[in-house]
């Protein structure tokens, strides 16, 4: 039995949630391998060879896989499967664009986002936004699967000491071509792996307010900056700070809630927070029956003054 | 251009789902249903382009019980020109329903296929992909902006951290995020009709399609739920709970 791993990387850094698809992989049991595909990617390969638990590092790099186009790595990824019983692939962006497209070039039925493995070969994964956790078990012979990023621990980074070995692929498919990007250059740390997370939501009422009461609480305790949907929808932050089932799915050590009601797919994004705090003036809001501490109070007295007192 | 945009009958957002007593699933009986909002942002899009001249004709696909006939009035009540019901009886994995959908655009030959990021029932995501992977056309996954340029789409992805923008060659599929537009209401004139305009009706078979499932489902249950804590007076017992916790010195 045999798990390749599909590593999530800038082609400098490693994603962390790469190393929590390595725990679930070692849970799987056999020997697990990670393809490491990018452009000018040695040190994400390297990297890669160091986790804990890791047998071999394969490395693709190539400048078609730099922008990890989904139309280049799918046959690269799919091609090297002959050997492997599973497929795995944190539920990244870049693992829930590539792996569904070949996950079907293997006419296998890709299992999304699993939190559990079980003992009898079963996975657990939820859906309806988090109000349903269904337990499957698949037929195909070869099963391709996502990862929560929150649902296991993270592998350890150091430790291992795998070998690379260089594989290649069959390059540009000429469909798609990368045109630009506009990733936000933060100082403050990445909200799927930031170990404090304060968000806000619709009674924020702006953009500004954002800037004003809660990236200074954020500041303070070092924390990423996250928003509820309906703070997303009303355009006060970018979608890329959205928590919930349908955006990011975070479990940091704090979750500070800010202004935000608890609607069920904001609470499927963030109740596996170990510590979590409310900050809402409507006593009956939800966001209370999840919440560790709750504050009753306007949040636009209440947090500068948290922020100042802390 | 011609554009296919597949709708999912689900659940309503604002409905919260049961699970059933019995373990065996999520209980529909009697609950609303309605499109799969990320489907509507999808149609609304492919009525945008049409709006704005660059696409002329816009069908929609459904697979699903023979209710999901109503999904599909909704999107010609929106704008959609024809539809297509593919009936089945349970409903498809996504492996099966992209089989399908290959099967519709080998017939309808569209230039985009549209669809939904994720159907807030089973939350796969995959079905865009899946579709892209075998007609092997480019994808444009969680899309915030799709602009058709002389047998290219540029398509600006929510990704991890930002947006990134590629370009694809058409043919080619996109799966709509959040940002991508706004749907519409569609108005009663339109609702009337849309109750006019033709819904072809087929049957996975009849596309040769086996849709038998590859994933048993063992169990469906609850979330383990989290307990409730307590409501802390003032400020000064926040941050004297935050110090205690160590979350800040």
């Amino acid at each position: 039995m045999s798990t390749l791993i599909l590593a999530d990387h800038d082609n400098k850094e490693l994603a962390p949630a790469t190393l929590v698809a390595v725990t679930a992989a070692a849970k799987l049991g056999g020997d697990v391998h990670v393809l490491v595909a990018g452009e000018g990617s040695q040190a994400v390969a390297d990297a890669a060879a160091k986790i804990a638990g890791v047998a071999k590092v394969l490395h693709a790099d190539d400048a078609a896989y730099g922008h990890a186009l989904a139309e280049n790595l799918a046959p690269l990824v799919e091609g090297l499967m002959g050997d492997y019983d599973y497929l795995l692939a944190p539920a990244t962006s870049t693992g829930k664009n590539v792996l569904p497209r070949v996950a079907a070039k293997m006419d296998t039925q890709m299992i999304s986002e699993i939190v559990a493995i079980n003992d009898d070969g079963s996975f657990d994964r939820p859906t309806y936004a988090g109000n349903a956790i269904s337990t499957v078990k698949s037929s195909d012979a070869k099963k391709v699967i996502t990862v929560r990023g929150t649902a296991f621990d993270k592998a350890d980074a150091e430790g291992g000491s795998a070998s690379v070995e260089a594989v290649s692929g069959a390059g540009d498919s000429g469909k798609s071509s990368f045109v630009s990007a506009e990733i936000a250059e933060s100082e403050r740390p990445e909200l799927t792996s930031a170990g404090i997370v304060v968000s806000g939501g619709r009674a924020l009422q702006s953009g500004e307010n954002f800037e004003k009461i809660i990236e200074p609480l954020a500041d303070k305790l070092g924390a990423a900056v996250g928003a509820s949907r309906a703070a997303v929808d009303a355009g006060y932050v970018p979608n890329d700070y959205q928590v919930g089932q349908t955006g990011k799915i975070v479990a940091p050590e704090l979750y500070i809630a800010i202004g935000i009601s608890g609607a069920i797919q904001h609470l499927a994004g963030m109740k596996d927070s170990k510590t979590i705090i409310a900050i809402n003036k409507d006593e009956d809001a939800p966001i209370f029956s999840v919440a560790d501490y709750g504050l009753v109070a306007d949040l636009y007295k209440a947090v500068p003054e948290l922020t100042e007192k802390l | 251009m011609k554009i296919l945009v597949p709708v999912k009958r689900v659940i309503d957002y604002n409905v919260k789902p049961r699970v059933k007593a019995d373990q065996s699933g999520v209980d529909l009986a009697n609950v609303k249903m309605s499109m799969n909002p990320f489907d509507e942002i999808a149609v609304e899009e492919a009525i945008r382009l049409k709006e704005a001249g660059k696409a002329d004709e816009i069908v929609v696909v459904s697979i699903g019980e023979q209710k999901a006939q109503e999904t599909l009035r909704t999107g010609l009540a929106m704008g959609a020109d024809r539809g297509i019901l593919v009936v089945a009886d349970a409903m498809p994995e996504p492996l099966a329903v992209a089989k399908i959908l290959a099967k519709v655009v080998e017939e309808e030959s569209p230039d985009l296929v549209i669809l939904g990021k994720q159907a807030i029932d089973d939350d796969s995501n995959q079905v865009g992909q899946m579709l892209a992977a075998l007609l092997d056309w480019p994808q444009g996954t969680f899309a915030s902006k799709v602009e058709p340029a002389d047998g290219k789409v540029n398509v600006t992805r929510e990704v991890d951290g930002g947006l990134e923008t590629l370009s694809l060659s058409t043919p080619a599929i996109i799966t709509t995020d959040l940002r991508l537009n706004e749907p519409r209401y569609a108005s009663l004139p339109n609702i009337m009709k849309a109750k006019k305009k033709p819904i072809d009706e087929k049957t996975p078979a009849d596309y040769g399609v086996d849709t038998a499932a590859r994933l048993e489902v063992l169990k469906v249950i609850e979330p383990p739920k989290r307990e409730a804590g307590e409501i802390v007076p003032d400020v000064d017992t926040l941050v004297a709970k935050i110090k205690e916790k160590g979350f800040a010195a």
